[in-house]
């Protein structure tokens, strides 16, 4: 043993994010509302959310099942269906505007200026056509090339997103790949055009930590090449702090917090990002015991009046007048730091994370 | 053997047990599915090596975590320990009687006593029977209570895990998934079990319910002493909840021990990068960024895994030795066992924050 050296594994430093990236927004979202009707009654799904993103940069929207966060996302690829869906405000994409466009507008939009990465790699590839032909597709309907051109595309497309042998792996179907084969060939699938706007819906979420630290590798890389901008929409708390430069809190279809993430998660003003931080059990640190949120998070059928996250909140008596069961509070600046913006009657938040849920944390 | 059968004896209960044993012991159980080819292929007969000699030890109200990533034969063991598999061969010992062959009706006493919770809520209850009749039947089934108890014993049940009582009559599709896990975790506790098999039983719920579930599960766990085998691929919810820790690699324990031991100083180069690869949070509060170890290519498959050691194809360690000889898994450092020709803790550690 001691005659041969040990060689030391191969290892990455995902450095902390520098926060450049360009001023002026690609993503625009202004007061987007999305209701379905369906059989017991109108399923707000999104009510009033805005925000905006930059190109370069990294969006990360968190949020529990039925916060909206998927059915937000979808929309600005305008994916539902306009007769199931009622959907106003407004989306500008690269000064495009989203909603209302027509279905033929939308597919060259589609892929071009925008693209997504789906969660399930398994049940977003077609089972009968090669990985191959699948990105060849895509490409082929926004680029008017040959057959070999835009295989020579796909060959090409597969090896940046790390696939061995992309010039054999081309022609096979995705049975023939593993999980985070099929991801990564979802990823090149996804950017074979060039998008500006890349949309991932919890694109790890399935995979084993190992083959996700290597594709959330490979996102980072891809968009420093490409220069879009990302919105990655996940409930992993933990990868949002590795991966994003800003991130969103939903619940119940409304925004409640939103700012850099190093304030976000370092810093957060909203009870409910306290509870989320608080029912995470880390890896590191010493184990503590949990403090989860009380309750369930309400049906999207019937959101509480005033704030939604009221009758799971242990702060509420600390607000005069029953405010929070009355009115609905603003998405604004809450604390001298106006970068970053909470929907919370509470006076002085940033005192009480300090005094009261630091120190529970591990 | 013949000592063994010496010290047996026979509960009231109706199982043997053996003086001074562990609770639960595996040794060197394996399980080999059988696989079909395909065309013409189809009498190329071919083994999946889902579990191949597996060893672990459960004392009394300990919990061992089960860690690994999919495939390694995490679900299959707890599907061993529980008997709904019989393995091809090796010993599964409960209270020092081997179970691992027991024909259904000699199993009968002990599956009351080794209990299962399931990973998803939503199909592990069945939709047409009423919460009451759920848990009923367990009860019902070990003979736990006469008739006319079963209810209010029911309604015990139910408010042991934070359930309304008086909904025993509600149908599963009623609740919500954190909801539904308490009933699958209520008709594991019917037969009052002495080890509940919990494999992945928080992944499938949001981060908010799943803190909830995890501290039901561990209050259940300081007051009725139960021992847990917890399965999970969520590595902070393993630290969280297990005394001990056992990662598997290919249907083998490559690394066990004392779980701050097994976070801090991991031995075997898998459980390291396992560690390396988990997102902390930890960053944003001004933890330097850990050095993340890159693993190479995919998990080989079970049906024909690497000659030695079953990691070397991965592994920046790998020599010679290793695809010739199959490291056994042995002590490394005080109570803490691993797999590995080379095994070494890291030179610093690997979660961050914990230096």
């Amino acid at each position: 043993m001691s005659d041969q050296t040990l060689r030391a594994p191969q290892t990455v430093t995902r450095a902390p994010r520098a926060r450049h990236g360009d001023e002026e927004a690609y993503l625009e979202v202004t007061d987007l509302h999305v209701q379905f009707p369906t059989a017991d009654g109108r399923v707000h799904a999104v009510q009033g959310l805005s925000y905006s993103l930059p190109l370069r940069r990294t969006l990360a929207i968190v949020g529990e099942s039925g916060s909206g966060k998927s059915v937000s996302s979808m929309a600005i690829l305008g994916l539902h269906d306009p007769k199931s869906t009622w959907i106003s405000g407004s989306i500008k994409v690269g000064g495009k505007e989203i909603v209302g466009m027509s279905q033929k507008d939308l597919m060259h939009y589609r892929g071009v200026d925008a693209a997504m990465i789906f969660q399930d790699p398994q049940s977003s590839l077609h089972p009968y056509f090669t990985v191959g032909d699948q990105i060849m597709e895509s490409y082929r309907t926004h680029n008017n090339v040959s057959k070999r051109a835009a295989k020579a595309r796909a060959i090409d497309m597969l090896g940046r997103v790390g696939i061995p042998n992309p010039g054999r792996r081309v022609s096979q179907y995705p049975h023939e790949f593993s999980g985070g084969m099929r991801q990564r060939a979802m990823i090149a699938m996804a950017l074979v055009n060039d998008p500006k706007l890349l949309i991932a819906d919890e694109p790890t979420t399935a995979l084993d930590v190992t083959v996700q630290a290597q594709i959330l590798d490979l996102i980072a890389d891809l968009q420093r090449d490409f220069g879009s901008a990302v919105v990655f929409i996940t409930h992993d708390l933990g990868v949002v702090a590795e991966i994003s430069d800003d991130i969103l809190v939903m619940y119940a279809g409304s925004a409640i917090e939103h700012g850099p993430v190093d304030k976000i998660l370092g810093q957060p003003l909203h009870p409910y990002s306290w509870g989320l931080l608080e029912s995470i059990p880390a890896v590191s640190g010493t184990p503590g015991p949990l403090h989860p949120i009380p309750g369930t998070p309400p049906s999207l059928l019937a959101v509480p009046s005033g704030c939604p996250f009221h009758p799971r909140c242990e702060y509420r008596d600390r607000v005069p007048d029953d405010l929070c069961r009355t009115l609905k509070p603003e998405l604004i600046p809450r604390t001298a730091d106006t970068g970053r913006t909470s929907r919370c009657h509470l006076k002085e938040p940033d005192r009480i994370f300090e005094t009261e849920v630091l120190p529970r944390l591990p | 053997m013949a000592t063994m059968t010496a010290a047996t004896t026979t509960a009231r209960s109706g199982i043997r047990t053996v003086e001074g044993a562990p609770l639960l012991e595996l040794e060197n159980v394996k399980m080999h599915f059988r696989t079909k080819g395909e065309g013409f292929l189809v009498r190329a007969t071919k083994w999946v090596q889902a579990v191949d000699g597996v060893d672990l030890t459960v004392q009394p109200g300990e919990t061992l975590g089960l860690v690994g990533e999919s495939g390694c034969g995490k679900s299959t063991t707890a599907r061993l320990i529980t008997r709904l598999l019989e393995p091809t061969t090796g010993e599964i010992r409960y209270r020092g009687v081997d179970i691992a062959h027991m024909s259904e009706r000699q199993l009968r006493p002990y599956r009351r006593e080794i209990q299962l919770i399931f990973q998803d809520p939503y199909s592990s209850l069945n939709p047409r029977h009423t919460v009451g009749t759920i848990v009923g039947t367990a009860l019902r089934t070990h003979d736990m209570v006469p008739k006319t108890g079963e209810l209010s014993r029911v309604q015990e049940l139910l408010e042991v895990v934070g359930l309304n009582p008086e909904h025993y009559n509600r149908y599963p599709h009623e609740f919500s998934g954190g909801q539904r896990q308490r009933i699958g975790i209520a008709r594991a506790l019917a037969a009052r079990p002495k080890i509940i098999v919990a494999d992945e039983p928080v992944s499938a719920l949001d981060v908010s319910i799943q803190a909830q579930v995890m501290n039901l599960l561990e209050n259940l766990r300081k007051e009725l002493g139960i021992a847990f085998i917890f399965i999970a691929h969520d590595l902070g919810v393993v630290r969280h909840f297990c005394d001990r820790v056992a990662v598997m690699y290919l249907g083998r324990v490559v690394e066990e021990g004392p779980r701050d031991q097994l976070y801090e100083a991991p031995q075997h180069p898998y459980t390291q990068a396992l560690l390396s690869a988990v997102p902390d949070i930890a960053v944003v509060r001004g933890v330097p960024p850990k050095q993340r170890i890159r693993l190479m290519g995919d998990v080989p498959s079970p049906v024909d895994p690497p000659s030695g050691c079953r990691f070397r194809t991965r592994c920046w360690k790998a020599q010679d030795i290793c695809a010739t000889q199959d490291p056994p898994l042995e002590e490394k450092a005080p109570d803490q066992r691993a797999a590995c020709h080379f095994a070494a803790p890291p030179a610093e550690s690997i979660v961050a924050g914990t230096a």
